[in-house]
């Protein structure tokens, strides 16, 4: 299972062998790779045919016949246009409001001497014991109350709550030397100043991971934003695409394509900025990478 | 200077209250007070929305422990628990150790396995609705290539919810890969080269360097599960709705059944407060158990 030192080794010793169970190991391993990206395949195939060539016996693995018509459809004919520009809102707000407002707090609780600061850590730290569902009820009633029901404040507001980005950033700022701050100081820079001209371009690369993070985490975020939105105008992605089916019947291209194109900004996040992804999802797990 | 170090200070606390503040106000308006009305409402018969409340003080309680969904809606919690916590588990340690040794097709596999859990739930679902689709899913195909018949997993009480847990793997084991292929890297190579030199195989080597040394890493992703898990909604609302007859309906869609369904927003929150005791008591719980385990 695990040869890989062993073929170190044996490269070491300047031998030539086929590692038979190797070869073994890896071809399995592409095989259950292939395995878990087919319903992903599946969907891009039957999202380019036409919707006859869907539903048969023996459909063809291939896009064969090849038709964008899904894609016009759905373009074209349901809220998907308004849907996007809702979540692409929504998420960057989020993304933006999130990571500023964490910034500020973190920057405060790490490097800053004022009173009452222990307990505000305690605060925060208290509330990782409740979780955000358990608290959907009177935060429903809240947002009623203020009428921010089927409102951007409404699915917004509550998503800007993320303690664990300011923990994250509180450990980035805790490893920066204590004397760049106190020199900073005597030289007689604000904080604001010191934290902006000299921590966050320091920290400047776990920021884009966060931001990264916090953004897909926004744009792929259900429970909330399905419970305080019920008109199909102030709909995110996830939310409305759950709608099609009520809007073209049982129709699978269509469906497909409506998966693909909600699916894709996030895809192409991952892809283009894997690895910022993936430190992003390190430090929020509590692993610092 | 004893006053100029003073007005300093001042002027730092000053920074620091204004550093604070735009977080925190959110913190205690939108969560702390919302926590504090959820446990108040549990003491009241009130409708969602609209309505006065009337405390009834300790009621709500007394029928959530005659309350025959709620309890069904537990034991279908923990069972989608059983099965999505430990194979999620076992499934990306196991992706984890065969991405690791790959010096060929490394970014491609990688990111098979962890593509999926960038995705929305509700796109999730959309593909998996039409890969077991009863007349054209082409998962179907497969059965019957085997010489089974179609199964129409979302309605059927057998399959419905192994079918949810084993989407749910599908959609998130990423995760947990990229927190084992850390571990993993983590480990000193020396410990391997010594193994081997003394003629380890790689089975032992998996047993008696890897997995212990690797167990910080298991126990996080342990406890992130089960945390994470206990709150199901998504999947099983999306998919089966909580059917068919309750044999899915979960304890976070109870809650939602009886406050948006209902209306009823005394009752649910008293469900919430109780889903929210199982989720600390379980994640406490398993901490401890964890914790024990490894010392002995």
């Amino acid at each position: 299972m695990l040869d890989a030192p062993n073929a170190t080794a044996t490269r070491a010793a300047g031998r030539r062998r086929i590692n038979v169970p190797g070869i073994l190991g890896t071809l399995f391993t592409v095989f259950m790779a292939a395995i878990w990206a087919f319903p992903l395949y599946w969907a891009v195939v039957t999202s380019l045919k036409p919707e006859q060539a869907v539903i048969v016996e023996n459909p063809s693995w291939l896009p064969i016949p090849f038709s964008l018509k899904a894609y016009i459809d759905v373009l074209s004919n349901s809220g998907l246009v308004r849907w996007y520009f809702n979540s692409v809102f929504t998420a960057l707000v989020i993304t933006v409001l999130v990571i500023i407002l964490s910034l500020l707090c973190a920057y405060a609780i790490s490097q800053v001497r004022f009173p009452g600061k222990n307990f505000l850590f305690f605060l925060l730290i208290a509330g990782f014991m409740i979780p955000f569902q358990a608290l959907v009820v009177p935060l429903f009633i809240q947002m009623h109350e203020l009428g921010q029901i089927n409102s951007y404040f409404g699915i917004i507001v509550p998503q800007l709550i993320a303690p664990i980005v300011i923990i994250v950033y509180k450990q980035f700022f805790d490893g920066v030397p204590r004397e760049l701050h106190d020199s900073a100081v005597i030289d007689g820079a604000g904080e604001f100043r010191i934290l902006f001209n000299i921590f966050l371009p320091i920290n400047w690369g776990i920021t884009v991971a966060l931001a990264i993070v916090t953004f897909i985490g926004a744009w792929n975020n259900f429970f909330w934003p399905f419970l305080i939105i019920s008109s199909e105008d102030m709909m995110t992605i996830p939310v409305g695409i759950t709608q099609v089916f009520d809007a073209f019947g049982v129709v699978y291209a269509r469906t497909m394509a409506v998966a693909v194109l909600a699916g894709l900004p996030v895809s192409l996040l991952y892809l283009i900025f894997q690895r910022q992804v993936t430190q992003g999802i390190m430090a929020t797990a509590g692993i610092k990478g | 200077m004893f006053k100029r170090i003073t007005l300093r200070q001042r002027s730092n606390w000053t920074s620091a209250f204004l550093m604070v503040l735009p977080f925190m106000a959110l913190y205690v308006l939108f969560f702390l007070y919302p926590a504090f009305r959820l446990f108040n409402l549990s003491f009241y018969e009130a409708p969602l929305i609209g309505g006065e409340p009337t405390f009834v003080g300790l009621e709500n309680y007394r029928r959530l422990f005659d309350d025959f969904f709620f309890f069904k809606s537990v034991r279908n919690t923990f069972y989608f628990v059983l099965l999505s916590v430990i194979p999620n588990t076992l499934v990306g340690l196991m992706f984890a150790v065969m991405v690791v040794r790959l010096r060929r097709f490394k970014a491609p596999v990688l990111a098979a396995f962890f593509l999926p859990y960038m995705l929305p739930v509700s796109v999730v679902t959309l593909i998996w609705q039409w890969l077991l689709n009863t007349r054209f899913g082409v998962v179907q195909d497969f059965i019957q290539l085997f010489g089974g018949d179609p199964i129409s997993f979302f309605s059927s009480p057998t399959w419905g919810m192994p079918a949810v847990a084993f989407i749910t793997v599908w959609w998130t084991v990423g995760f947990n890969m990229l927190l084992f292929i850390a571990g993993l890297q983590g480990i000193n190579k020396e410990y391997y080269e010594a193994a081997s030199l003394d003629g380890a195989t790689g089975l032992q080597i998996f047993r008696h360097i890897t997995w212990p040394l690797l167990w910080p890493i298991t126990a996080l992703v342990l406890t992130l599960q089960l945390i994470l898990q206990l709150r199901i909604f998504d999947q099983v609302y999306l998919l089966t709705g909580g059917g068919p007859f309750n044999s899915t309906l979960v304890t976070l869609q109870y809650v939602y059944r009886v406050a948006f369904q209902s209306f009823d927003g005394g009752y649910s929150s008293t469900i919430a407060v109780a889903l929210f005791i199982i989720v600390l008591i379980a994640s406490f719980g398993q901490i401890w158990v964890l914790r024990t385990s490894r010392r002995s």
